[in-house]
């Protein structure tokens, strides 16, 4: 699953913009991300520039 | 907030705010929703733009100007540097803004002009109607409400989500996202009138460092380089560190921005029944200097133009719309963006040591035009031996 670090994440949008099953989105400055839609392929990941998302295997 | 408009504009950047400013000059009743609490805030951009291109908008005002620039130098993996003057004629490069003013202006300009505007608002869902957008389900304060219009214009930036909900799939490529981060750096060194771009693999691998003159011991420092291949260690930030360490360790930096800027084509269609995407939410950013507010004001403008016709005419269809799309697309800011898509693709590809030979062999001439047309004509003309690697940049200008 993908897992947002919000300590890190500097709301600015990068990665929803890389998402292919629009899974994310920025609320005001809040990240969020549809658990159901995301596939964990891990694009947003990369496209982050502070390194704020990560899968892991947790379910 | 009224339920019903001629224009409902989602996102109040520069795109947003010239498309609600145009239309409710128009005469239609118009409304602007921001998602953010304030208009402006926070930046999400190096503040770098043409004067010719702002000032057909607005006249310029040293409220929001921050810099007005009249050098550039690019600085090549081995410290070569190509110099930009603005020549004595009065040909211009541009000015470094303050974005958080600016936008203020443009969307003041906006509710001046009748536009209403509301901020800390979202747009949640479309209102779809047998595959017509009609406007939307906004969100102001946990508040639900339908707005609906004849026209929606989706002006929601890189993060953009409205396109994708009417059916436009507006997924950017990994590898055409720049991913981004700048300091704006007080205290140190730096020519006022100069900005600097920094190139080369161990600096800002495919992409760039700059660093725009933000008025006396001032400057936004920043780097864009493509996703698709940043893990840990190897992140927009980690390079703009090591360089802060290099250059400016004294620096103090009094703000972090952080973003994505899309360097890949526009959407295939900015239109579809009832709807219009301008600016970074139609991917219509310069490929090659990753800048995108000229381009949003002049799509935003444009689709309210069409937009209003549209309207006066009783027929918001996509094919009604479609003069939007054709319009920017013909235009000479649109076959820009075509030519420097693919000088980018060239320049992406080449080493250090070839980028190194192409900055020697027109570093001592003085360019009197700061555009990527002039620089890549000298250097076609200065490198004949490289003719046959060069032709696919030659092919490029011919459009």
């Amino acid at each position: 699953m993908l897992n947002i670090r919000r300590e890190i994440c500097g709301y600015c949008g990068a990665c929803v913009s890389v998402c292919p099953e629009g899974a994310l989105e920025l609320i005001d400055a809040y990240l969020t991300v549809d658990s159901e839609t995301c596939i964990s392929c891990g694009i947003c990941t990369k496209a982050c520039p502070l390194g704020a998302l990560e899968v892991t295997d947790e379910v | 907030m009224k339920s019903e408009y001629d224009v409902l504009v989602i996102g109040g950047g520069p795109g947003g705010a010239v498309a609600a400013w145009t239309a409710a000059k128009k005469g239609l009743s118009t409304c602007l929703i921001e998602k953010r609490p304030a208009i402006g805030a926070p930046v999400r951009c190096a503040e770098g733009v043409g004067k010719k291109l702002l000032t057909e908008f607005l006249d310029p005002d040293p409220r929001w100007i921050s810099a007005d620039i009249k050098r550039a130098r690019i600085i090549a993996p081995d410290g070569t540097e190509i110099q930009l003057k603005e020549d004595q004629a009065g040909a211009e490069v541009g000015y470094v803004l303050d974005r958080k003013i600016f936008d203020r202006e443009l969307v003041w300009k906006a509710s001046e002009a009748g536009a209403d505007v509301y901020v800390k608002t979202r747009a949640v869902k479309p209102i779809l109607e047998d595959s017509i957008v009609k406007g939307a389900v906004v969100e102001s304060c946990g508040t639900q409400q339908e707005v609906r219009a004849a026209v929606t214009i989706a002006a929601d930036g890189v993060e953009s989500k409205f396109a994708r909900w009417c059916g436009i799939d507006s997924t950017v490529p990994v590898d055409e996202l720049m991913s981004c981060i700048q300091y704006l750096v007080t205290d140190i060194d730096v020519d006022p009138v100069c900005n600097d771009f920094y190139l080369g693999n161990e600096v800002a691998p495919q992409g760039y460092l700059w660093v725009f003159a933000k008025g006396e011991r001032c400057a936004n420092i920043g780097i864009g380089i493509p996703a698709a291949k940043r893990g840990p260690g190897n992140r927009a930030k980690d390079y703009l560190d090591h360089f802060m360490a290099e250059h400016y360790p004294d620096g103090k930096i009094i703000e972090c921005i952080f973003g994505g800027d899309p360097v890949c084509k526009p959407l295939d269609c900015t239109v579809t029944d009832g709807l219009m995407i301008v600016g970074d939410a139609a991917r219509v950013v310069d490929p090659i200097t990753g800048g995108g507010i000229g381009n949003a004001m002049v799509t935003g403008r444009l689709a309210a133009e069409v937009a209003a016709e549209a309207i006066a005419k009783g027929d918001t269809s996509k094919a009604a719309l479609m003069p939007y799309d054709e319009g920017w697309r013909n235009s000479k800011m649109g076959q820009g963006l075509e030519r420097n898509y693919k000088v980018k693709e060239f320049f992406i590809k080449l080493s250090d040591e070839k980028m190194n030979d192409l900055a020697d062999s027109i570093a001592h001439i003085d360019f009197a035009e700061f555009s990527v047309r002039a620089l890549v004509m000298e250097l076609i003309k200065r490198n004949p031996k490289m003719l046959f690697e060069l032709r696919e940049l030659k092919d490029a200008l011919k459009h």
